[in-house]
Order: C-alpha cells, then sequence, then structure tokens
C-alpha cells in the first residue's frame, strides 16, 4: 500500500493559521491501515487543531468527513454537498497525496492542503512499524532476485551483486537496513537457482520508469 | 478506607486502561479539563496482558503531540497502581492536583476562574 505519515503539527498549524472554517477529510484506504489518515486520525487531529486555537483564545471550526477513498471522482463527489453548503475556507485531506489533487481538480475554487507526507510503496513488518518495498518502476523483475526487489530494497539499485559495502549482511548506510543483495543470494540458494544469478540478461527496461515522465494505464476494454 | 482525596478529581472507571484512546485524552484537554491521568495497574499485571502497557504508550503520544501544539505535556500522566492500594490512589490524587495547580488553569479553557471546573 502506500505508506505516508502526518505532517508535524508546526507545519500544519501554519497551513491553517488563518483559516476560521475547515473541512477535513480523512481516507478509509491505504491511510487507514498505516494508521496515518483514517476516521480516527481525522478525529485526533482536529481535536489537536480545536486544543491549539483554543489556546490563543481562537476558534477554529472543523467539520469531520471520512471518504472511501480519494483516488475515484465518485467518491470526491461525495464532498459536493459539504462543500456547496457550507462556505470552508480552505479544505484537508489526510489522504496520500493523490487525494488533495482529486479535490482540487473538482472543486477548482477551494483551497486544498495535504496534511500527510506520502512516503512509499510498502507493507507492514510488525504492528506500527512500515518499510519499502516497491518503487513502482514499472517493469517487475523481482522473479530474477528470488522475489526480492534489488531497486527498492539496494540503496544502490545494484543489479548484478551486492557492493564492497555489504557487511554482516546490512548495508553500509545504516546498520540496521539488510543488504538486499545478501537477501538474494540465500534465497537464491535456497531455491537451488543460484545458477540462474550468474546468467546475463538483457538490461532492464526503465523505459516504463517515472523517468519519462507522469505515467498512465489505459484499459480499454473497461473504459465505458 | 474513607480516605480522603480532592474533590476536584472526577474518576471514569474502564475495564481496563488498555480502553482508554488518544481521543478520549485530547477531548478531555479540549473541553477544559485541566489535567487528566490514567490510573491503570501495575505493569505485568494486567488481567488482559498488556492493557495498562498499551494505555501507556497512548499517553506518551498524547504527551508528544500537546507539546507540539503548545499546551504542557505534564497536564497528561500515566500512573500505575494496585486497585488494593487505597493509599497510593489517594496519594496521587494529591499530587497530581498540587501538581497541575502549580501549572495553573488549562490555557484551553475560556473560564479561567480557579476553583471553577469545566463540566
Amino acid at each position: 500500500m502506500v505508506v505516508a505519515e502526518r505532517k508535524p503539527m508546526e507545519e500544519i498549524l501554519t497551513m491553517v493559521a488563518d483559516f476560521k472554517k475547515i473541512l477535513l477529510t480523512g481516507c478509509k484506504g491505504c491511510v487507514t491501515v498505516c494508521n496515518a489518515g483514517g476516521q480516527k486520525e481525522v478525529g485526533i487531529l482536529a481535536s489537536a487543531l480545536k486544543i491549539a486555537r483554543k489556546k490563543e483564545d481562537r476558534e477554529i471550526e472543523i467539520d469531520e468527513i471520512t471518504l472511501e477513498r480519494q483516488c475515484d471522482p465518485e467518491y470526491i463527489d461525495q464532498l459536493e454537498k459539504p462543500i456547496a453548503t457550507n462556505h470552508y475556507d480552505a479544505v484537508l485531506s489526510m489522504a496520500c497525496s493523490v487525494g488533495p489533487q482529486y479535490i482540487a481538480k473538482r472543486f477548482e475554487d477551494v483551497l486544498v492542503f495535504p496534511v500527510l507526507n506520502t512516503t512509499f510503496i510498502g507493507g507492514s513488518l510488525e504492528h506500527g512499524v512500515w518499510a519499502e518495498f516497491c518503487q513502482a518502476c514499472g517493469s517487475c523483475v523481482i522473479h530474477n532476485f528470488g522475489s526480492i526487489c534489488p531497486i527498492t530494497r539496494c540503496a544502490k539499485s545494484l543489479m548484478n551483486g551486492p557492493c564492497g559495502g555489504s557487511s554482516r549482511g546490512k548495508c553500509e548506510i545504516n546498520p540496521e537496513t539488510d543488504c538486499a543483495w545478501h537477501l538474494i543470494y540465500d534465497r537464491m540458494k535456497r531455491l537451488g537457482r543460484l545458477d540462474k544469478l550468474s546468467t546475463v540478461v538483457m538490461y532492464k527496461d526503465w523505459t516504463t520508469n517515472r523517468d519519462g515522465g507522469p505515467r498512465k494505464i489505459v484499459r480499454e476494454d473497461l473504459k465505458l | 478506607m474513607r480516605l480522603n482525596y480532592p474533590s476536584n478529581v472526577k474518576i471514569i472507571n474502564v475495564p481496563c486502561t488498555g480502553r482508554v484512546d488518544i481521543l478520549h485524552l485530547l477531548k478531555a484537554i479540549e473541553d477544559g479539563a485541566d489535567g487528566v491521568y490514567v490510573a491503570g495497574c501495575l505493569e505485568g499485571d494486567c488481567h488482559y496482558l498488556t492493557g495498562n502497557l498499551k494505555a501507556k504508550k497512548r499517553v506518551a503520544y498524547v504527551k508528544k503531540l500537546l507539546g507540539e501544539v503548545g499546551l504542557e505535556p505534564e497536564r497528561v500522566e500515566m500512573h500505575n497502581l494496585s486497585a488494593a492500594q487505597g493509599t497510593r490512589f489517594a496519594e496521587i490524587a494529591r499530587e497530581f492536583t498540587t501538581r497541575i495547580r502549580d501549572l495553573g488553569p488549562s490555557p484551553v479553557r475560556t473560564d479561567k476562574k480557579p476553583g471553577h471546573m469545566a463540566a
């Protein structure tokens, strides 16, 4: 999933400094799973903002709404009524950064702010801990590496083996980071496919990576 | 045991402090409480094993969050004691009340008259 975390309170307080009435929108998708922008986190932030305001003897009116997802226009449409009936100074989105962009696109006259820093595509290691596992390169070849992604998990994204900085199974950049190539070697050895690491393969197709500009997928069979 | 403790301490009973959520503590502060403390069982004695440990982490989170919005983190505390420790209960109530009195009324309160408690 997309993993994000809430921006520092100081930054959020600066964003809302001049506003009296805001709509705080959450998302029941990825950010709920990584405990960053779900219904609960919306409630917590709303309470924290109210405390910060009351401390200054000012008020802030915060409406809370958590959408199913903020990356499909059908769900963003659900904001039409609240936005039309209330005159919000701003809308704050606690979804990944796709959310505020969708809201801003749909409601062009509304100020939209991102509350989260969208960090990476990854998964949970344990309750409360998430790590990066995918860089969205567009041409997945992890099967050649025992289902471990060297692009993401190797600090240098090496495709041909470990560098000299691999020490006791850890990466030289951080003693807590596993050396991906150490993991790949161990996995391929366990699978009995070490010889595959020695075969010469074509260079990776990087045309599908973000380097060429924002990407788009079109499924003609699904278009209405 | 009929021990006295300050009348400004309002008790909310929960089956385990693991039931206490971050939002409960924040709402209490938002609605004008000068201080909130969570009194849980002694560590290792939780009937549900880890309830009081979860509460400890949540209290730590709220303290950090309050610090970031400019409120004194000392207004929220975690205490551990056994249900049998009546004297300690009264002692904690007295100590906490004194500490909060020294901090003064919560900056969040709209009425700052001493002695008047927000409901």
